[in-house]
């Protein structure tokens, strides 16, 4: 056989690999970028969920904005205080960390409090629905409950309850946002973890025209504006807004609201309870919003606890500190 | 063959995806949106007109000289890996904004059966260099067209009512199916072989 051909085949091919890898091999020494290597740390501390809440295409994005100094160091909500830290100590600046927050449903009329329209046939889709005539849904206003905001979370905390309303797990939750700005209805909002109370409705019909669509939807009375000690929720275009910086989540306007409208995220709240140190002033009688304190002048006062929503409103007029709280005030998880 | 009728028949009528069903892959891997198949379709016509180009001048100047005809689908997916890398560090270094549009893509396709075909194709044709960079600037766009049409069906299966078992890849098969019928009513006007 003919040896001549085995041996210029491997002659060219061995000749052709060696030279292409000699050209690779410099290409990579003389091409190469140099890589802020602060980057690479900074990514190394980022969650790593991709999930666009500090407004970059993911977390490679966001750590290259840092350390080209186009990023403000604290935009990674999802990371929350420890990372925002880390990030600081990278780059040698101090900043203040951004409160970690949590996606919340704010409609509550699901197939059971908020009739249809009309039957609804089409593509199995928020946008679309709602791109017809306002949504099936008799409120124009609410969460359309096709689940959008289940197939756009990326980490998976939103899933379809069975009253056609999706349902977030707050410990899963990791507050990037996606959800809030895909919902075609914006009936999803971000709140500050840590806070208790917030409104669940949006609709700004009032009276009547909200009764006539949902069991649950505010119709704009402004008791809760009314009833708030510290004055955290003021009336706006039919809707109370809540200010989160003021509100002590004391929990009154969620028991006042007669529609049920606001929801509560403690899973228990304490009751006020009275000590013998009671001199029977009749001061917290008078605070109280919900006649749940009971006594003659004078003599020592009861708390009925059926009545009492632990607001602890009677504890700051007490002249005698004689009131205490029982039961720890039940905070939904703070931190992932 | 004149250049005209090598464009239309490797745009249309032997449309290298519905057609020749070759480059299956990243037509069903990355048509799940418009955008990012608009990226792959660059990337794949830069890669495939370098690949038609260099393979030509590698195929006549040494293989067939030297004899070595057989050795061409080791030789070619060597030289088109290796340039592919090279001008993947080359954009990246020089023309920034250029690889951040179709970056991600180049790698993916450098040894593409879509581009080692192109490559067959015009040695197989006897193409001569223009015939052949006429063919795959052809190939390329047809395999963009293919691919983008294709993507905006896939946006709206998205969302369409499909049964359980249908989800996914078995209704994209059958859509594409159905387009690569449609396309076999251009086999009636002219083509290549």
């Amino acid at each position: 056989m003919d040896w001549t051909i085995v041996f210029k085949s491997l002659t060219l091919l061995g000749g052709l690999g060696l030279f292409l890898a000699l050209i690779l091999f410099i290409a990579a020494r003389k091409l190469s970028i140099k890589v802020d290597e602060r980057e690479a740390q900074i990514r190394a501390v980022l969650p790593g969920a991709n999930c666009g809440a500090c407004g970059y295409p993911g977390c490679d994005g966001y750590a290259a904005a840092v350390a080209g100094g186009k990023a403000a160091l604290n935009a990674c909500s999802v990371g929350g205080a420890q990372v925002t830290a880390e990030i600081s100590r990278i780059m040698g600046q101090e900043v203040e960390a951004k409160e970690a927050q949590v996606a919340v449903l704010i409609c509550r009329g699901g197939k059971n409090e908020a009739p249809q329209r009309f039957q609804y046939r089409g593509a199995e889709d928020c946008r679309q629905a709602a791109l017809l005539l306002g949504g099936p849904k008799a409120c124009i206003y609410g969460c359309v409950g096709l689940g959008h905001c289940v197939k756009v979370c990326p980490v998976g905390a939103i899933q379809m309850g069975e009253n056609r309303l999706p349902v977030i797990d707050e410990k899963t939750c990791i507050g990037c946002g996606r959800c809030v700005r895909e919902c075609p209805k914006g009936t999803l909002m971000l709140i500050p973890r840590s806070k208790l109370v917030y409104l669940a409705c949006v609709s700004r019909d009032r009276g009547k025209a909200v009764k006539d669509v949902c069991s649950v939807g505010c119709i704009a009375c402004g008791l809760c504006a009314r009833v708030c000690p510290v004055a955290a929720l003021k009336m706006e275009r039919n809707l109370p807004v809540m200010d989160f910086a003021k509100c002590i989540d004391c929990g009154i306007c969620v028991h006042r609201c007669p529609t049920h409208s606001f929801v509560d995220r403690a899973p228990g709240r304490p009751k006020a309870s009275i000590n013998p140190r009671c001199n029977g002033c009749g001061e917290c009688v008078k605070v109280c919003q919900f006649k749940a304190i009971e006594g003659e002048p004078g003599k020592q006062h009861r708390v009925i606890p059926e009545k009492c929503i632990g607001c602890g409103q009677c504890i700051s007029v007490c002249p005698v500190k004689a009131i205490d709280l029982v039961g720890a005030l039940g905070h939904a998880v703070k931190t992932v | 063959m004149n250049p005209g009728k090598i464009f239309l028949a490797a745009f249309l009528v032997n449309n290298i995806i519905l057609m020749r069903f070759i480059g299956l892959c990243p037509f069903f891997g990355v048509s799940t949106s418009v955008n990012t198949s608009i990226g792959m379709s660059a990337a794949v016509l830069f890669v495939m007109l370098l690949a038609a180009w260099v393979s030509w001048i590698l195929y006549h100047a040494i293989l067939l000289p030297l004899g070595l005809v057989f050795l061409r689908t080791a030789v070619f997916i060597l030289v088109i890996a290796t340039l592919v890398q090279f001008v993947e560090m080359f954009l990246k270094r020089y023309v920034r904004h250029l690889y951040s549009a179709m970056g991600i893509y180049l790698p993916l396709i450098t040894t593409n059966c879509a581009i080692l075909a192109v490559t067959f194709f015009n040695i197989d044709y006897k193409f001569n260099i223009l015939q052949g960079t006429v063919f795959a600037l052809g190939t390329a766009l047809g395999f963009a067209l293919a691919i983008i049409l294709f993507s905006a069906i896939r946006e709206r299966l998205e969302d369409a009512p499909i049964s359980p078992a249908f989800k996914g890849y078995p209704i994209a098969f059958i859509g594409a199916a159905l387009v690569s019928l449609a396309f076999m009513g251009f086999t009636a006007l002219f083509g290549i072989s």
